[in-house]
């Protein structure tokens, strides 16, 4: 039976990008445990010879003509933007400043 | 809100098509008279996250003037429709149930919408949900749940609860609701209407939220057989634009609905899906369906199907895997909400205050079991199992299809429970849709219809129909010869026994 700790659930919040409370850090990590303790059932099957299945209706190189079609308009693409500058998308610094 | 106005509410949609196309009634007319019972209702149903009385206005104008210059109508035209909040629709608030997306408005259709609006549909608004279509109950929205038009106390399934409330207020007879492991059949079971979970690509995921990609799927909603085919109809078929819509021929729904001949056809009783877990009068109720199918002259056989008592365990970690992924683009940076950019944090930091002030509960624990499983270590004994069992659930569905036509089971273990019952049980939550989850791991069809009232709390009970992939005709001829059946024997459809509210 997995058990799981605080400090593991820390660790998958941060890489998950989730900036998790003290309290939701508890709370999550009895909750995390019961749930994968009840989803690790799926190694009761002995499976070793069986294919994994990813898609439920195969399909292979599904591809459409190449024709350009119309796309949206940058203000289209843009018009949703938390904040936006001189046509892009504005976003917070992204390297450390050390 | 007048007699004639709480008439039109009342009829189903094929009949509402067929007044409008012969003159007796408008479609503004009509689509008034829905927009007043939502206005009517709707603040003790909370279906609707958003109501689009003017865009539902115009375009039933549209259509009135269509019909006044003699132009062709469709089997749809002018027929009001629940939209899940799912489905992006340009210019109109999409928030998938979540704080995340608040205030966004798609600068674009999904197909479903665009196959809607070539119909001639009457998009009356945006219905609640499960926060990212995660949970079966309509309790994870942000935006609070919706109640149960049977019982305000209960839920009324999940995650497609606002769409199924909708049509069991009457406040629309037909709605879209999109179907990831039973966000279509279980609150169709819960709330006496009909829902299909189509074949895996019959309908296009453009557009769609994704919730997880290789089982999410779109599908009708509507309160008798026939209007569910009309809607199938309307929005699945081949679309270029989805790299796993199927390239082929819609299956013939609609007649298929108008046939409902079951004589000769073998039906299987999953015996997996059943027993222990099934609420007694929902056991009953089906009990009781399955010998009125015998009755009818079909061959009914017991089949088992022995990898489904591990589909619960496969799902849940199939799901939160491609979840977790999915949700990655709820980032603060393109569109929705942004958190805590002061000018100095840097990206990482904004990002993941974003995501925890954006995200609900179930959401964060679904990302983090999804994260957990797709981690190196463990990768191969959660996700890579979950996967090969999936192979063996879609096996034993692969046998059983060489025995019989049709499987049968209740839809789900248990009729509507209370408000706040379940909410931070996770398992007992999840169990909800253990007889829903095959079909969508495996990539076949499964409808839902109400089969009567549970004797011990007078509260609908959903029997599934389960068919082969792309066999989704049979599903409509199952359903339509049982409502024709139940219907003869009640005098009326389950859903006219609904309180009146």
């Amino acid at each position: 039976m997995p058990t799981i700790s605080r400090d593991e659930v820390a660790h998958l919040a941060r890489l998950a990008r989730l900036d998790l409370h003290d309290d939701e850090l508890d709370h999550y990590a009895s909750q995390l445990d019961v749930i994968l303790a009840s989803v690790a059932r799926v190694a009761e099957v002995a499976a070793a010879d069986v294919p994994a299945t990813s898609h439920p209706i195969p399909m292979n190189n599904v591809l459409r003509p190449d024709v350009v079609t119309p796309g949206l308009t940058s203000a289209e693409a843009l018009s949703g933007a938390p904040a936006s500058d001189e046509g892009r998308f504005r976003v917070p610094r992204i390297l450390d400043e050390e | 809100m007048s007699a004639e106005g709480q008439h039109l509410t009342r009829l189903a949609a094929a009949d509402i098509a067929a007044a409008i196309a012969r003159g007796d009634v408008s479609a503004v007319e009509v689509a008034q008279a829905h927009l007043d019972r939502i206005a009517e209702v709707d603040q003790r149903v909370h279906a609707f996250l958003h109501v689009d009385a003017e865009g539902a206005l115009e375009a039933a104008a549209a259509i009135d003037a269509k019909r006044r210059a003699g132009e062709p109508l469709g089997p749809l035209a002018g027929v009001p429709l629940a939209l899940k909040d799912v489905m992006a629709m340009r210019g109109i608030p999409t928030t998938a149930g979540s704080k995340v997306l608040e205030g966004w408005r798609p600068p674009y259709d999904s197909t479903v919408v665009a196959r809607l609006r070539a119909a001639d549909v009457v998009i009356l608004g945006k219905t609640n949900m499960d926060e990212f279509a995660m949970g079966s109950s309509t309790e994870h929205s942000a935006y609070g749940p919706t109640h149960n038009p049977w019982d305000l106390d209960r839920i009324p399934g999940g995650s497609g609860g606002g769409s199924a409330a909708a049509l069991a207020s009457f406040e629309a007879p037909l709605a879209i609701g999109t179907d990831t492991g039973g966000s279509i059949r279980q609150p169709a079971a819960v709330t006496g209407t009909v829902g299909v979970k189509p074949t895996y690509g019959g309908v296009s995921r453009y557009g769609l939220v994704a919730l997880a990609s290789s089982l999410d799927q779109a599908g009708p909603c509507a309160r008798t057989v026939e209007d569910t085919a009309l809607l199938h109809a309307a929005i699945a078929g081949y679309d270029p634009r989805d790299s796993t819509s199927i390239n082929e021929p819609v299956p013939a729904v609609v007649e298929a609905a108008r046939r409902g001949d079951v004589r000769g056809l073998r039906v299987g009783l999953v015996k997996e899906l059943s027993g222990e877990g099934y609420q007694a009068g929902v056991t009953q109720r089906f009990t009781e369906a399955v010998d009125l199918l015998t009755s009818l002259g079909a061959e009914v056989v017991e089949v088992s199907c022995p990898h489904f008592d591990y589909a619960l365990a496969a799902y849940y970690l199939i799901l939160p895997s491609e979840a977790s992924s999915n949700l990655a683009r709820f980032d603060g940076m393109r569109f929705g909400v942004r958190v805590g950019d002061n000018g100095e944090r840097g990206v990482e930091e904004v990002m993941s205050l974003t995501r925890e002030a954006g995200f609900g509960a179930e959401v964060k624990r679904r990302i983090m079991i999804g994260t957990y499983a797709l981690s190196s270590g463990y990768y191969d004994a959660y996700y890579g199992q979950a996967q090969k069992v999936r192979t063996l659930i879609q096996r034993d569905f692969a046998a059983a299809f060489e025995k019989v036509d049709v499987l049968v089971s209740p839809t789900a273990p248990t009729t509507a429970f209370r408000i706040g019952e379940k909410v931070d049980d996770p398992i007992a939550m999840y169990l909800n849709d253990v007889a829903t989850i095959p079909v969508n791991l495996a990539g076949n069809c499964a409808m839902s219809l109400p089969i009567g009232l549970a004797p011990e709390d007078g509260l609908p009970v959903g029997l599934q129909i389960m068919a082969a992939a792309k066999a989704d005709a049979s599903l409509y001829n199952v359903g339509a010869a049982l409502e024709a059946a139940l219907r003869d024997r009640w005098g009326h459809l389950l859903i006219e026994e609904a309180p009146a509210l």
